[in-house]
């Protein structure tokens, strides 16, 4: 063993103070420029690029809980951009070549992978919707092909190509999909957020927001009252709870989502599979574990206790696709809550309180557009005009009946 | 699995069952605004707590309503859609724009 690394770890002033990824808790201040709600990833990364884009570093993250460990700690990571409509396509593209530089930017690695993401079709209907996504997808720069069984055959070997007697009719190859580790990304954030002055108070949960004359004032905490200039609502499955606070009715309905992972096996899988028919979709991560998800729970609910029929249903889909998984061991279990739009598209930018920026609707796609969400809230927020990529996920298109219908939103199908 | 408690049919399994939504008071179309009409469409408090809320058992096709408590999923109470909705309500624009207000539900 080298001496230095001894004589480090016997030094008495290890660990070192400055080397520590987050600076250790201080007391909240009275005011703050801006308060964000919420310290996942899209939370901690709109703090980021505000500090670093925007030089405003007067800002606290609030979070109830700690730093990315509500619905950013219960995705299955896939990050994709095969989308349906131009709107999402674009908004989405964006967010993949941002998470492309993550690791060089942060210093830190956040194991983005590219794989590629196979949607399977079993049905005619089913390929006449991939080939509109193709174009859309190549329209936009975007790199997506209809393939045939036999090249699905090749590029998944294990895959049984007549599932639940559906048989594989074609597929949607998304070359562009990939998979990236959901808490490094929440870390890379926070650090690099917190060196450039913003405060992350964790265990902070707020408990009411200050609305005078139809602007908000300040929140309050569990921690006392903090005056504040603006607000940005980034609570993801509590979406309509937080904005309730401040007398908002949003467009939201809250449902569970369920997802498992297996014992780690060799590598066998590179790509990630998901057959919306099936509502299931299945990866291997670069721990060697298998990841597989499905659709949300039937009705709405608050709780993560995961129903029976769900796990059922979506272990049974699991096993169709890849047979040999029925010998697999289960390691964990778990359910997110999922914030689900009647559009399949997230609500971004202003809200009908002044100064309250919303960050909501992020049902099924949200860990996916973490970068991008980051980046034009944080405009928002320092220009106060919306961003031209945002703005077609405005609370108010549903009041003038112009939703943005997603329904490539989801590999598997609600 | 679940049992829901039919008030039709009794004690059946949760997979028997179709969410229907919540039971809300409907605008008049015809005469109601637009951000009416939005939010009784899109719009929801979706928040913790018990909610009324409407429930198909799809076998028998029978409608009835249910108050359930969105954190616990606990179902408090299931009855008969007669006790909230006494007369039949009708369609047609005559009939739609003239009802009174707690007939348009």
């Amino acid at each position: 063993m080298p001496f230095s690394l001894l004589k480090y770890g016997l030094n008495k002033d290890y660990p070192f103070e400055k080397n520590a990824d987050l600076p250790a808790p201080s007391a909240l201040k009275q005011h703050y420029d801006v308060v964000i709600i919420g310290a996942g990833g899209h939370g901690v990364a709109t703090a980021y690029y505000l500090a670093k884009y925007h030089g405003i570093t007067n800002v606290a993250v609030l979070e109830k809980g700690y730093l990315g460990g509500g619905n950013t700690a219960r995705n299955t990571a896939v990050i994709r951009s095969n989308y349906l409509t131009s709107e999402g396509v674009k908004f989405y593209s964006e967010s993949v070549k941002l998470f492309q530089g993550l690791s060089n930017e942060f210093d830190f690695n956040i194991m983005y992978s590219r794989r590629g993401q196979l949607t399977l079709a079993h049905t005619d209907a089913a390929i006449r919707g991939f080939r509109q996504r193709t174009e859309v997808n190549k329209h936009f720069g975007g790199k997506t092909e209809l393939i045939d069984p036999q090249q699905i055959r090749e590029l998944v070997p294990s895959l049984n190509m007549n599932p639940a007697d559906q048989p594989v009719l074609a597929g949607l190859w998304h070359i562009d999909g990939a998979t990236a580790r959901h808490d490094a990304v929440a870390w890379g954030y926070a650090k690099g957020a917190t060196q450039r002055g913003v405060e992350l108070h964790q265990l902070t949960e707020v408990t009411g927001v200050d609305v005078e004359k139809g602007k908000v004032t300040g929140v309050q905490t569990n921690r006392g009252k903090v005056s504040c200039g603006c607000v940005v609502q980034a609570v993801a499955g509590h979406s309509s709870i937080v904005a309730g606070m401040a007398g908002i009715r949003m467009p939201i309905t809250t449902y569970p989502l369920q997802a498992m992972v297996t014992q780690p096996v060799k590598p066998f899988l590179d790509p990630l599979v998901s057959s919306p028919a099936l509502h299931c979709y299945v990866q291997q991560t670069g721990r060697g574990e298998l990841v597989f998800g499905g659709g949300s729970d039937p009705y709405p609910l608050y709780n993560t206790r995961s129903t029976m029929d769900l796990k059922e249903s979506l272990l049974a889909h699991a096993v169709e696709l890849f047979p040999f998984m029925a010998n697999m061991r289960l390691m964990r279990q778990w359910a997110g809550l999922t914030d689900m739009t009647s559009d399949y598209s997230p609500i971004m930018g202003l809200s009908p309180v002044d100064n309250y920026y919303l960050d909501a609707g992020w049902g099924t796609w949200g860990f996916k557009s973490t970068p991008i969400c980051g980046k034009t809230m944080a405009e928002l927020v320092a220009t106060g005009k919306v961003p031209e990529l945002i703005a077609p996920f405005a609370m108010s298109r549903f009041d003038t009946f112009r939703q943005v219908n997603e329904m490539g939103a989801t590999a598997a199908s609600h | 699995m679940k049992i829901i408690n039919c008030p039709l049919n009794g004690p059946r399994n949760s997979s028997e069952f179709v969410h229907g939504g919540e039971v809300r008071q409907m605008p008049d179309p015809n005469n109601c605004t637009d951000k009416e009409w939005a939010d009784y469409v899109f719009y929801s408090d979706n928040q913790i707590g018990v909610v009324t809320e409407w429930w198909l058992h799809a076998a028998s096709g029978y409608w009835f309503i249910a108050e359930r408590h969105t954190a616990s999923d606990e179902i408090l109470r299931t009855y008969d859609p007669s006790e909230i909705y006494t007369s039949r309500f009708e369609f047609s624009e005559k009939a739609a724009s003239g009802l009174p207000e707690e007939m348009t539900v």
